[in-house]
């Protein structure tokens, strides 16, 4: 049963007859790929544009408005053997290309600003015949260039400058404003006297360079942010709203409006928040409260996103964020989490802090010491401004983000997305881990524990008819099989199973009732809780697949590792004793508690961060959100619910837990040689001080000093990209 | 020296000729995708459209 897929949230028309949508495609990583893709789409009738971007893993498709049904797109890559989904950029990402692009455009022109000056500084430099007329028209020409550039492309940082300003703070900007402007100011001043030295090309040059550290650290945001936006695409929420009193029609969630009834059917997550109207239904709520039983659920059951539907259909009507409920309580606790999150002061604005009162220090007891040695005031205000220019942090500018953005791009290759900049700095002193058990220790899906003791070509068959079932459970049976050809002809009951016919022999996977192996189940010793049950019937014989959450593969030595490197791990879940007591005992934490409701868990963090602890949370469930908020730093595993995976810092991609420790190891890289940077650049100021202050600063010492130190810590960075392979211990 | 009236307008005509350039290309988004444009410089040409008159017979 396929309702009609209706992708016109995100068509967007062009005007002149033409519509356009983006999809996220999966699995496009090569130029063959492209091409594939690229023909296959064009090869529709009537679309006129269908193109590749190969950075975001995205098609876009234009085509002429009629009888083309978007669906269509989704339906051919499909046939190509690549899943797509149309995608609608968020706010977040939005806001952030933008950002990049103003930013690219900066760079051009003090890049171009930069190339030009130079080429009128050099001759200047040199001083080879040349007399002062010519030399006036060299730096007046050079000021043409400068001052307009240096006005459009300083704007990032004059901006960033004045906010902190503004709220009586220093960053990073502030001195690299007034180093810029007061450059700029007393070349003008000095051309105009027919003066020796103009510092037009070193405050561009600076520009520049500044520029193109922020310009690569935001493209790796972008691509992360590219990334995590794909992946919330092509989990394709979808919602089958009634049009009708008994028509209805699959709707992208983003196009479902509160007030809207919509049917839920066995087997299906929920992608909304409502209240059920009618049908009677178990469901599983463990993404949303980590307990892992399914309770039972009828006529006026609050159901949130992210509960799946075990048995019975279920009509549910949409309800807005209602007061009262889980939801709300959830929301006000995240709320004050987040107001409480004690701002963090990331490492760059700190070392500004210390270095801007330093620096400007300097250039006053400059001018100062100037005047009293009986130089006059023209002489030492220019030495003083010699000082900030040389100090003018182009290294320290630098420090933070070049490593930032090597230390994002290795992250990305293992598999972490970084939702926050300054996650990176944090991560890096954790000294606790806490996590939740259900979907971060164990896996979100369920496995097949009894393999072993079913015949291989049993198992092979009833993966097949499983391929039929929208239940969870039949698709543990199907993945444990590696089933991959349906079986023709399977009919779905609805909450009991499904049968068809293979080779005339009838066949039956579902409940043990359905499949009239209930006494077999009875008599069956494994009686943990937390197995559930699926029977197997081919003609007249009978089998029962046990089927459980498991823990992730890699969860035990992950945990040792952590250890290892003197990090303590304790488990916050709510799930029943029984079911973390054993997750604990078997992964050997002796600090797990149980039951916990989030505002516990909130309250836990805090316990622990008033006994001086840096603690690092990670959790999947909605029940974990606020406490992602209230942990220093914070983690998700892609299957989360969304509002944990945007509230977390990071969030890691893939079944392996390994990436929690690669991102402790990385970070700990990373946060050693920013350090290293600031004390590369302090060294280098160290060193260039003392000229400035004898006055013995030219613009040529001026622009050698600044490419020079941003080489050096632009190199040093590189070092923060792993040599070998990251993390991995088998 | 003269030839400096000359060839300093020239040259920052021409720095000049480059921005608008890279302006432009940023505009039409050729930084949008990197990675895919370093393939399709070595991907093959697309095979002729079929609309064309058949070379040959009636």
């Amino acid at each position: 049963m396929q309702a009609k897929r209706d992708f016109s949230h995100y068509v967007r028309e062009l005007g002149s007859g033409l519509a356009h949508i983006d999809l996220a495609v999966e699995g496009v990583s090569c130029a063959g790929c492209m091409a594939k893709i690229e023909r296959g789409l064009s090869a529709i009738p009537d679309v006129t544009l269908a193109r590749v971007n190969l950075t975001d893993r995205r098609v876009a498709l234009e085509w002429k408005q009629g009888a083309l049904d978007p669906a269509r797109f989704v339906d051919r890559l499909a046939e190509l053997g690549y899943k797509a989904y149309p995608f609608e950029r968020v706010g977040a990402e939005t806001l952030e290309a933008e950002q990049s692009r103003f930013l690219l455009r900066c760079l051009g022109v003090a890049a171009f600003a930069t190339m030009n000056v130079m080429m009128l500084s050099v001759p200047v430099w040199s001083g080879v015949d040349m007399l002062p007329a010519q030399r006036d028209f060299f730096h007046w020409l050079s000021a043409l260039i400068a001052l307009p550039a240096a006005a459009y492309a300083g704007q990032p940082f004059f901006r960033s400058a004045w906010r902190a300003l503004r709220s009586r703070n220093v960053n990073m900007d502030v001195p690299i404003s007034i180093g810029v402007i007061l450059a700029l100011g007393m070349s003008v001043v000095e051309t105009i006297g027919h003066a020796d030295h103009a510092y037009f090309d070193a405050a561009i040059m600076l520009l520049a360079f500044l520029l193109a550290g922020r310009t690569l650290d935001q493209r790796m945001r972008l691509k992360t942010r590219a990334v995590a936006g794909n992946l919330a695409a092509l989990r394709a929420e979808t919602a089958a709203k009634f049009v009708s009193a008994d028509e209805i029609s699959e709707l992208p969630v983003a196009a479902i409006r509160a007030g809207d009834v919509v049917l839920l059917r066995p087997g299906e997550r929920c992608a909304v928040d409502g209240t059920v109207i009618d049908g009677r239904s178990e469901i599983d709520q463990s993404l949303i409260t980590g307990e892992t039983l399914y309770a039972p659920a009828g006529q006026g059951t609050l159901v949130y996103a992210g509960t799946l539907n075990i048995s019975g259909t279920l009509r549910v009507r949409v309800s807005a964020a209602a007061e009262g409920t889980l939801l709300a309580d959830i929301g006000r606790l995240l709320d004050n989490a987040v107001q409480a999150r004690s701002r963090y002061v990331r490492l760059a604005d700190r070392a500004s802090r210390l270095y801007a009162p330093a620096v400007h220090a300097a250039a006053l007891l400059t001018l100062l010491g100037w005047l009293l040695l009986g130089a006059g005031w023209h002489d030492a205000i220019v030495t003083a401004i010699a000082v900030l220019i040389i100090t003018c942090p182009c290294a320290l500018g630098l420090a933070i983000p070049a490593v930032q953005t090597v230390a994002a791009g290795a992250l990305f290759k293992a598999g972490v997305l970084l939702n926050s900049g300054d996650a990176i700095e944090r991560l890096a002193e954790v000294d606790r881990v806490i996590f939740d058990k259900t979907g971060t220790l164990t896996l979100p899906e369920l496995d097949v524990v009894n393999c072993a003791g079913v015949p291989k070509d049993v198992l092979a068959l009833a993966g097949r008819l499983a391929l039929s079932s929208h239940h969870p459970v039949a698709a543990a049976v199907a993945r444990a099989a590696a089933a991959t050809s349906p079986v023709k002809g399977v009919v779905e009951v609805p909450g009991e199973g499904v049968h068809g016919f293979v080779n005339g022999v009838e066949m039956r996977l579902g409940k043990p009732s359905f499949c009239a192996a209930g006494q077999l189940a009875d008599s069956d010793a494994v009686r943990d809780p937390e197995v559930s049950l699926v029977a197997f019937r081919r003609g007249e014989a009978r089998y029962l697949f046990a089927v459980r959450q498991f823990l992730r593969p890699d969860a035990e030595a992950v945990i040792a590792a952590l250890r290892q490197r003197g990090i303590a791990v304790e488990i916050l879940s709510g799930d029943r004793e029984a079911a973390v007591s054993a997750a604990a005992q078997s992964l050997g934490i002796s600090d797990w508690r149980a039951g916990v409701t989030p505002a516990d868990k909130v309250a836990r963090l805090e316990e622990v961060k008033r006994s001086g602890s840096r603690v690092m949370m990670v959790g999947d469930g909605l029940n974990d959100a606020p406490s992602l908020a209230a942990a220093y730093v914070s983690m998700s595993p892609v299957s989360a619910t969304h509002l944990s995976q945007t509230t977390a810092d990071l969030v890691f991609l893939g079944n392996r837990l390994a990436p929690v420790v690669t991102a402790i190891d990385l970070s700990r890289k990373a946060l050693r040689l920013m350090r290293q940077n600031l004390w590369l650049a302090v060294v280098y100021n160290v060193l260039a001080v003392p000229i400035a202050i004898v006055g013995l600063v030219t613009p040529l010492i001026a622009a050698a000093a600044m490419s020079g130190s941003s080489l050096l810590v632009m190199l040093n960075a590189l070092r923060a990209h792993p040599r070998r392979a990251a993390w991995k211990s088998w | 020296m003269e030839v400096l009236v000359i060839l300093v307008p020239l040259a920052l005509a021409l720095g000049l000729v480059g921005l608008l350039g890279f302006l432009w290309s940023l505009r039409s988004g050729q930084y949008e995708d990197l990675e895919g444009a370093a393939w399709r410089a070595i991907a093959d040409d697309e095979p002729a459209r079929e609309q064309r008159p058949a070379p040959y017979g009636p």
